[in-house]
């Protein structure tokens, strides 16, 4: 049965060894690179390390978003209330230290609590009331946005605990907090989805349900659990953002999902589940960064980088869709 | 020795008979060929020994045991296993992570923390199954998408082999391979056999069935018409039986060419 076509290419073979064993496709590496170099030639600015950290913290938000995004999409899911859950979850854990006055250790607390509720009630929806997730995720970032105005009758609440601010704005040794949470965040969840078999089950699931289902995994559980995690973590990056601005912000987060779920496909999410990583989506995270970055060191108008981003979205699926057309045709 | 004996099995779905009273047996590393038109119950008939459908009357036994009012899990358990025509496989993921999905051996990282997936280990075991089957895959750490349908019923099989079955039953594993896959997966049953495995082949390729079985039972109407002996039966015979008389020797001349 050995049917061994014609040894494929060094670049072919550089691209599977990249792909299986340090999960990212080298692909998105190489535009983050050319982007980089472009960007340092463009603008003077551009290369320095404070440039780099400024990159990096802005980032951080996006980032955290974009592990949700990937662990629903890798799953066979969507997760479209990402950025409104973002906004709420910082609205709740505001309201929580400043109009109730609690401890700092309970704002951090609710602003993951929101997220991981409102992401509770996604899942719920999807596997007990059979709703598709592009609906359920779809209402839910109405739902979340309105209840973020609602709590805060639509303004920001200012005024936030030192230590809550510290999260946002701290530099311990010069490095910015939010950086470091987001970078270990991003540690832990690559651990998760690429060495546990919570992990292998998630693209299991998103590759074929009935595989999954046929193995023993259960299935409706796993789904409910993903979608708590990712509004979990989108509480996380509410936290982070929040944190930052130093104000609990109503419209925080408004087509953050956008960002998120653009940065999960450029670093080799499979759009239809079943192929994942985070390392590829952090290089996709840092590439939509860089992108921001360098528009807006060359004074581009924020209006043509909302432009930017959703035609990066568009050009990434198209590629992708494009490589799996020709691979099965192989 | 009988290692699979239905009797008198019945099966409706409402007004429909589907099964009218079945008896079927399967000895220990025998290849039985089940044959019949659609809707003959064949599919029903599977799904009567995986537990997946409870009988109505009659009586399962699987080695020595009366398994009737056993559900899928305890069945397989038991040894029963079945490969549909699907294969359930992950297609994205490699030829391991199929064999061991769901129950994929851990070790702990750096010592501390349980319950991190050994995927050395699983490489490793996943190998030696491809092998202990005589197969040859392109390499194991592939997605199983990439490779050809014959390939793919490899590592189906060799996932099913992990649960150390007495009784392995197959649904059109050749229907969609070319021709020189057919002969590879035929290969694969027959190394089944060897190992003492009983295969319960379900197929419309009649020139498989003859050639890699011990029996071929023909199903027809809801009951099993007939008990053929491979080795004495023919072509001209079996398609026969399964259309039941009439101008039979055009059909089984096609047969013969397909």
């Amino acid at each position: 049965m050995a049917l061994e076509t014609a040894q494929p290419g060094l670049w072919a073979r550089v691209q599977r060894a990249s792909v299986e064993r340090l999960h990212i496709r080298l692909e998105s590496l190489l535009v983050l690179v050319l982007l980089s170099t472009a960007m340092a030639l463009l603008s003077p600015f551009f290369l320095s390390l404070s440039n780099f950290l400024n990159i990096l913290l802005a980032t951080s938000t996006i980032g955290v978003l974009a592990i949700a995004a990937t662990f629903v999409i890798g799953s066979g899911g969507l997760d479209l209330s990402l950025g409104s859950v973002m906004g709420l979850a910082g609205v709740a854990g505001a309201y929580v230290a400043v109009n109730l006055g609690w401890p700092s250790v309970f704002a951090v607390i609710a602003c993951v609590l929101a997220g991981a509720i409102a992401g509770y009630i996604n899942g719920q929806l999807v596997t007990r009331a059979f709703v598709p997730a592009f609906i359920v995720t779809l209402g839910m970032l109405g739902l979340a946005r309105g209840l973020a105005l609602v709590i805060s009758q639509g303004r920001a609440i200012y005024g936030l605990p030192p230590e809550i601010v510290y999260i946002g704005q701290g530099r311990p040794l010069g490095i910015p907090m939010p950086v470091i949470i987001f970078v270990l965040t991003a540690i832990v969840a690559h651990t998760v989805l690429a060495y546990t078999r919570f992990g292998r089950h998630t693209l299991a699931l998103g590759d074929s349900e009935g595989a999954a289902r046929a193995a023993g995994i259960r299935v409706e559980q796993h789904r409910r659990i993903i979608y708590t995690l990712s509004g979990a973590l989108a509480g996380l990056a509410g936290l982070l953002f929040t944190a930052r601005v130093n104000a609990g912000d109503p419209t925080a987060g408004i087509n953050y999902e956008l960002t998120a779920i653009t940065a999960a496909i450029i670093g080799g999410t499979n759009l239809f589940g079943g192929r994942a990583s985070i390392l590829g989506t952090m290089i996709g995270a840092l590439i939509m960064g860089v992108l921001q970055n360098g528009l807006t060191l060359l004074a581009v108008q924020s209006y043509y980088q909302q432009m930017a981003i959703g035609a990066v979205l568009i050009l990434a699926v198209f590629i992708d869709q494009y490589q799996v057309r020709k691979e099965s045709r192989v | 020795m009988t290692l699979l004996s239905l009797h008198n099995i019945r099966k409706s779905f409402g007004a429909v008979d589907v099964l009218h009273g079945v008896d079927l047996s399967v000895a220990a590393g025998e290849v039985v060929g089940l044959v019949g038109d659609n809707g003959a119950g064949k599919s029903t008939l599977m799904k009567t020994i995986t537990g997946i459908y409870q009988a109505d009357t009659g009586s399962i036994e699987f080695d020595g045991k009366d398994i009737l009012a056993l559900d899928p899990g305890q069945r397989r358990r038991l040894g029963i296993e079945m490969i549909y025509q699907d294969l359930s496989l992950a297609k994205q993921q490699d030829v391991a992570s199929n064999i061991f999905l769901g129950r994929e051996p851990t070790k702990r990282l750096l010592g501390l923390f349980p319950g991190f997936v050994d995927k050395a280990e699983m490489d490793r075991q996943a190998s030696r199954m491809i092998e202990r089957l005589g197969a040859h895959l392109p390499s194991i750490n592939r997605s199983v998408g990439s490779f050809s349908g014959g390939q793919q019923q490899t590592v189906a099989i060799a996932r099913a082999l992990t649960f150390n079955p007495k009784l392995v039953i197959m649904d059109e594993p050749t229907a969609a391979l070319a021709v020189r896959e057919v002969q590879s997966v035929l290969d694969l049953i027959r190394r089944l056999k060897s190992e003492g495995i009983a295969v319960i082949l379900i197929s419309h390729r009649l020139n498989d069935v003859l050639s890699v079985t011990d029996r071929i039972v023909v199903l027809r109407h809801g009951r099993a018409d007939a008990d053929l002996v491979t080795a004495r039966t023919n072509m001209n015979e079996v398609v026969s039986r399964i259309v039941g008389g009439g101008d039979t020797a055009a059909a089984a001349a096609h047969e013969q060419r397909g």
